[in-house]
């Protein structure tokens, strides 16, 4: 036992240093140090190592697997244009399967195994918003979180934090102004998902239509069943239904309503409102029902979506074309998504960025370039990235489906804020993909 | 030697061991060794209930989650509480799940038990989404709790702190464990599970047993949950689901249900087969799909094989290992 004791004695004085220590609240943070900018972790001459984390399983997957496919695809090409200012971009994209628990794993496997220079577009809200103070704590670059959550953009407390996505009170103003100038008086009912994305979407419809409103009705991500929501849709006499939800929702409301004979208006926000999934969606859920053989595009015609991003079925979009051919040569499987045309977006915005930050390379002149880039597309919305204002894509166009696959621009993109200021029309050139820089 | 005292002194060299282990290694080996910390002391009470007094539950991750959104709650609204009581809580608010869960399933047997169980690991989550203002919804709440205290600074990272502080409390719950195991209430327990009749003849109170067993293993579970709070700083429901509960449970039976080294086998097996199969994956160059789908497959292979030739799981087979050797080694010095 002797020469164990002090082995054995050094335990429980480090226990008791614990419990000591373990006198100071729980909760209580003190002030984090600054961290260091200066310092360029995964580049090398030739390559940057870059990091994600996706669901590329479990039930999130079916609808956002597509997204890291589009970035990869992105990446692909510019890799084989010769990279960023002669470095090769290094996509390293884990499974999270959507468990926050997990992400909190794999970020750091990112961050510390695969020394990344900064995370780029991980996806979710809860997700997301377990690692985000890991990441601003340890100075690696947050940049275009794949998420409208209006969290990102704080730049008191995540000043390495650059949201992307329209945030959903943005998006649920202008599709407010939209509903009161094109059905004025028509009863409105909201379908939205019970989480930040319908308690943000709502404070936004509500600045124009909280006259209007008739119904609120709220489903659950994880339960799926729209029955009881439609049925009381119908009953309050809404005639357009705002759906703040995720395809799955959607297509599943769509279903419902055609079942009980209730046609309402669709407006479908951003995230929401990929046809092509959308197409899929309904297809595989009217199987082996009464409306199987019915085609996808009958329940989908006449839906207004708002969207920020160059869209697959508009072959007058140059970037939308452009996609659909990366995509055709380097990524995996049948054509693009919308779903796909988010990860491109991002990745060429990224990349364009990342352009800018010079072959000096360093956190910090990332950062510098994501705060004084002037953003020229691919989106179809200005963009904000600047000191004091990191809000992303600041508003949407509204587009409406008809059968058949195109789409008709039935409003051009106007920007709001996420208060109570007013929604503008702007005047936003694109550069086209030939004429944009983020290759060499 | 006293058990109790026994117990304590291999709890701290298991303490030693680990914090040496983190002394060698870096910032992500911390998060998982702190994650084999917390999962072995949910393991170790399912061990307790399941092995223990032979009561299957169903529902052990439903107990994670109310110790996980206690300390949450707690660490928001009252951030001044210390640690130490913030886990003291946990405890209690478990017992009194665990009594009021217990008392309703102690009369209940086999498949009626593992039902009425389920309802709980089904039902919890949906908890979240009912009370959204409190409990934050499908998001769940985010908390930060404090670092490594800073008269430790430079010498332990806040990663490798979390870890120190989730093992002391996992070793003083597994000393704890074992104890009680071996004492009085632990030889109750097993002849409830051997048999009800004879134990009720035998002058054993079957149902207060089999509702002790069931508090304690919730207070494990609950204990748990709250350090996965204090070291992820997120809870959410779709971590607390259906699956979680079931994965423990498999792992009990892959680690070795009998003992409560069991659950040490148990915990790595659910932190790193993930980690290993990804990894064997991308070794072997197999592409996304199947790297994505390989961890829950190599799972199960692993569960198939230990028990078609190790019934008694991982441990049961090191134990057979060590006789043979034994047996191999008297024979040869003979």
């Amino acid at each position: 036992m002797r020469e164990h004791g002090s082995r054995v004695l050094w335990a429980p004085a480090l226990a008791l240093v614990m419990l000591a220590a373990a006198c100071s609240g729980a909760g209580e943070v003190g002030q984090g140090a600054d961290v260091d900018l200066d310092v360029a972790p995964g580049v090398t001459d030739d390559a940057v190592v870059i990091g994600t984390h996706q669901p590329l399983t479990g039930p999130a997957a079916p609808g956002y697997l597509a997204v890291s496919q589009g970035a990869g695809a992105v990446f692909d090409h510019v890799n084989a244009e010769g990279g960023v200012n002669g470095r090769r971009i290094d996509y390293r994209v884990e499974d999270d399967g959507y468990d926050p628990s997990r992400t909190i794993d794999v970020t750091r496997q990112l961050v510390i195994e695969d020394e990344i220079f900064a995370m780029v577009g991980g996806l979710g809200t809860p997700t997301h918003g377990g690692v985000i103070d890991y990441l601003n704590d340890e100075g690696v670059p947050d940049v275009f979180p794949a998420s409208g959550a209006l969290a990102w953009n704080n730049t008191e407390e995540h000043p390495l934090t650059y949201g992307w996505q329209t945030d959903y009170t943005k998006e649920a103003k202008i599709q407010g102004e939209y509903i009161t100038e094109n059905f004025p008086g028509q009863d409105v009912g909201y379908l939205f998902q019970n989480d930040d994305v319908g308690e943000d979407s709502q404070a936004g419809l509500d600045q124009y239509l909280s006259d209007e409103v008739v119904a609120r009705e709220h489903y659950e991500s994880d339960i799926p069943d729209l029955g009881a929501q439609m049925a009381e849709l119908e009953n309050s006499g809404a005639e357009v239904v705002v759906c703040s939800c995720i395809p799955a929702f959607v297509a599943l409301g769509m279903l419902e309503a055609a079942r009980i004979g209730y046609e309402p208006q669709w407006v479908i926000s951003s995230i929401g409102g990929d046809t092509a999934t959308l197409q899929a969606l309904l297809t595989e859920f009217t199987e082996d029902t009464d409306a199987e053989g019915v085609p996808a595009d009958a329940f989908l015609d006449g839906a207004i979506v708002t969207s920020y991003m160059p869209r697959v079925e508009d072959e007058d979009d140059e970037w939308g074309r452009f996609f659909v051919e990366v995509y055709e040569e380097y990524g995996h499987g049948g054509p693009p998504t919308n779903t796909h045309m988010f990860g491109m977006t991002q990745a060429v915005m990224f990349a364009q960025v990342l352009k800018s930050a010079g072959r000096d390379l360093t956190r910090q002149s990332l950062v510098d370039a994501l705060e004084t880039q002037e953003w020229r597309g691919p989106g179809h919305t200005p963009f904000s990235s600047s000191e004091g204002d990191h809000g992303g894509h600041q508003g949407v166009y509204v587009v409406r489906y008809q059968s058949g696959g195109a789409i008709e621009m039935v409003q051009e993109a106007r920007v709001t804020d996420r208060e109570g200021g007013p929604v503008e029309e702007v005047d936003f050139e694109r550069l086209s993909p030939e004429d944009l820089p983020f290759h060499d | 030697m006293p058990l109790p005292v026994r117990h304590l002194l291999l709890a701290a060299l298991g303490l030693a061991a680990v914090a040496g282990l983190l002394f060698v290694t870096g910032d992500l080996t911390a998060l998982r060794v702190a994650a084999v910390g917390y999962t072995m002391l949910a393991v170790a009470g399912l061990q307790l209930l399941v092995g223990g007094s032979g009561q299957v539950s169903l529902g052990h991750g439903a107990f994670m989650m109310i110790g996980a959104y206690t300390m949450a709650l707690l660490v928001l609204h009252q951030p001044s509480l210390p640690l130490a009581a913030n886990l003291g809580v946990i405890v209690a608010v478990s017992v009194v799940a665990g009594v009021a869960v217990g008392a309703a399933t102690a009369r209940l047997h086999g498949p009626y038990l593992a039902g009425a169980t389920l309802i709980l690991a089904v039902g919890l989550p949906g908890l979240a989404h009912r009370y959204h203002q409190l409990l934050g919804g499908s998001n769940g709440l985010n908390i930060r709790t404090a670092g490594a205290p800073p008269f430790l600074d430079g010498l332990v990272t806040t990663s490798e702190w979390r870890a120190l502080v989730v093992w002391t409390t996992v070793v003083l719950g597994l000393a704890a464990l074992a104890t009680i195991s071996a004492g009085r209430l632990g030889r109750r327990m097993r002849a409830v599970r051997d048999d009800e009749t004879a134990a009720a003849m035998a002058g054993v109170p079957v149902g207060a047993t089999k509702v002790a067993a069931f508090v304690i293993a919730s207070a494990a579970g609950g204990l748990a949950g709250g350090l996965q709070a204090y070291v992820l700083g997120t809870v959410t429901p779709g971590s607390f689901t259906l699956v979680l509960s079931l994965t423990l449970l498999a792992a009990l039976v892959l680690g070795g249900i009998g003992s409560l080294w069991g659950a040490l086998w148990a915990s790595i097996a659910i932190v790193y087969l993930d980690v290993w199969a990804t990894d064997l994956a991308r070794a072997a160059d197999l592409g996304r799909d199947v790297e994505n789908n390989l961890p829950v497959v190599f799972f199960g292979v692993v569960l198939i094989l230990v028990l078609r030739f190790w019934p008694l799981g991982v441990h049961g087979a090191l134990r057979d290992l060590g006789a043979r050797l034994r047996v191999a080694g008297s024979g040869t010095s003979s």
